[in-house]
């Protein structure tokens, strides 16, 4: 049934619809509301699960791996400075190969102090292992935290949810939320590849070796590389049930287009908006969704971009000594591909401004009338100051 | 699609209101979405919340720069804040004002709508009267000033919602929709 939710509401619903047994976190702005409403639901009895509350997001994931080590299903939310806090213990749910799902909220990291949107944080994250999927709105925002523990507990390795602060966790919009029957078929009871029991004791994650450890390592790069066809079987299975369906990537209009825009999250929507005003003036304009960062899609990506002359990655974060992170990883899918288009970086809406419609046709025409980029990164909305030395 | 900004400040209800308003247009067939605009999250200090309206799916996921309407649910905020700022020509701008304000030049071109929503509050026991919680009076004002969504459709989402007491909410809402008055063009 169709309900105006909140997109932390999504989440909260999409953990409760994946029966989750064991939830651990520690509040932080924006996050907040999905733990709020995750804790209200297991102390009215709404969810059957335990709600562990920790006084580090360090000990949340140190919990939540020993609970999904123990076989059950599990959840945590955080966002920025929280999920740093997390980053060693990021390496160790995925090398324990534990199918751990979490919400991440994309906020700026401090300093300067700031809650809102900016998706450094999650993304840098993405050499530990965790398998990232970015949305769009709330109806994906909910529809893909319940696919994550699919896909999750298929590749045992972790997931995070990836949704933007405010733009999506603090908004509201109609979001269509599953029947429970239609949730059980798609996702049935967790199945642990293997379980610590009491009664046949043994040691996890012992010390490995050099002469065991790449081995191990190569498992993982194996997991990850056959995660991008079972993400496609999981979601056709989901599609079947609940009638949606995303993809690792969404083209949008790329057929006959010049130029491409590569996005992800919520900008993605904002930029449908300007493709629609500017394709009813003949521009030939398309965009590339980036839905799943980890792994990469690189395959979709070249296919999609050597559809168009130019690309142009609109970046909501930045690799300080490089470029924008998106950018990066689109550069190097297709510097192998013959003839492949140039690659435009244009970095915006950092730590919560606003990307507008008009920044983004702005964007879009500067890329159009240039044969080349004369820079690796352009930041676009950004004052003139004085440079701190 | 039609673009509404709200003015408040925090502990009134603000955001509260665009979310039971989000709910009362889409329970009445329109695509909604509400999201607020957060400076400092504390009480007394400026809180802006937006309120989209169309008959297809909203795209747009930008703050609200030009609206089509504003709401503005403290008298006390248009001294220091250009609640017009960005407007588009000819829209209502409703105030939480027993009278209408001395100075009507910034509303010149727009249609100017009032009620007092604080006495409309404190009546129904709402809030304190140094911090009276005005949102549902202004959302029934709001109702009438625009001829929708349906009182009753505004009633219906104040239940939804859960507030700690809907019915003097609701009475509220419904003494506004009565007592807001439709100055109308500024000229």
């Amino acid at each position: 049934m169709k309900k105006v939710l909140e997109g932390s509401q999504a989440v909260a619903e999409a953990v409760r619809l994946a029966k989750v047994q064991v939830i651990s976190a520690y509040p932080i702005t924006p996050q907040t509301h999905i733990v709020e409403i995750l804790s209200d639901y297991v102390a009215t009895g709404r969810m059957n699960a335990k709600y562990l509350r920790v006084e580090s997001e360090h000990s949340c994931m140190a919990a939540l791996i020993g609970a999904q080590s123990a076989g059950v299903r599990t959840f945590t939310a955080t966002c920025s400075q929280g999920l740093a806090l997390m980053h060693e213990l990021l390496h160790w749910a995925a090398g324990a190969r534990l199918p751990i799902v979490m919400g991440e909220v994309n906020r700026a990291l401090a300093p300067g102090w700031n809650i809102w949107c900016d998706q450094t944080d999650s993304l840098a994250q993405r050499d530990t292992g965790w398998m990232q999927l970015y949305c769009e709105d709330s109806q994906e925002v909910l529809d893909a935290t319940i696919l994550a523990y699919r896909l999750a507990e298929r590749v045992n390795l972790p997931t995070m949810v990836v949704l933007d602060a405010f733009y999506l966790s603090h908004t509201y919009e109609p979001v269509d939320v599953p029947e429970q029957e239609e949730v059980d078929r798609f996702l049935p009871p967790y199945k642990p590849a293997f379980t610590l029991d009491p009664g046949h004791p043994y040691s996890l994650s012992p010390l490995v070796t050099p002469n065991a450890y790449m081995e191990m390592r190569h498992d993982i790069a194996l997991a990850m590389e056959d995660a991008l066809a079972i993400f496609d079987e999981v979601e056709g299975e989901f599609a079947r049930i609940m009638g949606r369906r995303y993809g690792a990537v969404e083209e949008i209009d790329t057929d006959d287009a010049d130029v491409i825009f590569v996005t992800s999250g919520a900008v993605t929507s904002t930029v449908r908006l300007v493709l629609e005003e500017l394709r009813s003036r003949g521009e030939k304009v398309g965009a590339l969704k980036i839905k799943l960062f980890r792994p990469f899609p690189t395959e979709a990506v070249r296919r999609a971009l050597s559809k168009g002359r130019k690309a142009v990655v609109v970046d909501r974060n930045y690799s300080f000594g490089a470029s924008g992170i998106f950018a990066q990883e689109v550069r190097a899918a297709l510097c192998n591909a013959p003839g492949h288009p140039p690659v435009f970086g244009y970095i915006a809406g950092l730590g919560g401004r606003d990307i507008t419609t008009q920044m983004l046709s702005h964007i879009y025409f500067e890329v159009k009338e240039s044969e080349a980029p004369l820079r690796e990164s352009v930041w676009v909305g950004r004052q003139e100051v004085n440079r701190a030395t | 699609m039609l673009e509404i900004r709200f003015h408040g400040r925090g502990g009134q209800g603000t955001v509260v209101a665009t979310i039971l308003l989000s709910k009362a247009f889409f329970q009445a067939g329109w695509e909604v979405q509400s999201f607020p605009f957060f400076g400092v999250e504390r009480r007394g200090a400026p809180v802006e919340a937006y309120l989209r309206l169309d008959r297809k799916k909203i795209l747009a996921r930008t703050n609200v720069t030009a609206p089509d309407h504003v709401v503005a649910q403290d008298r006390t905020l248009i001294q220091n804040i250009d609640v017009t700022r960005g407007m588009k020509p000819g829209g209502w701008v409703l105030l939480n004002s027993p009278s209408l304000p001395e100075d009507l030049s910034p509303y010149r071109g727009m249609k100017l709508a009032s009620v007092d929503a604080s006495r409309i509050a404190l009546r129904h026991l709402l809030g304190s009267r140094t911090h009276p919680i005005v949102n549902t009076a202004m959302i029934g004002a709001f109702a009438r000033m625009l001829a929708m969504p349906p009182l009753e459709a505004v009633c219906g989402a104040i239940r939804e919602e859960a507030l700690s007491d809907p019915e003097a909410n609701i009475a509220a809402a419904r003494d506004a929709y009565n007592e807001v008055i439709l100055h109308g063009a500024i000229s």
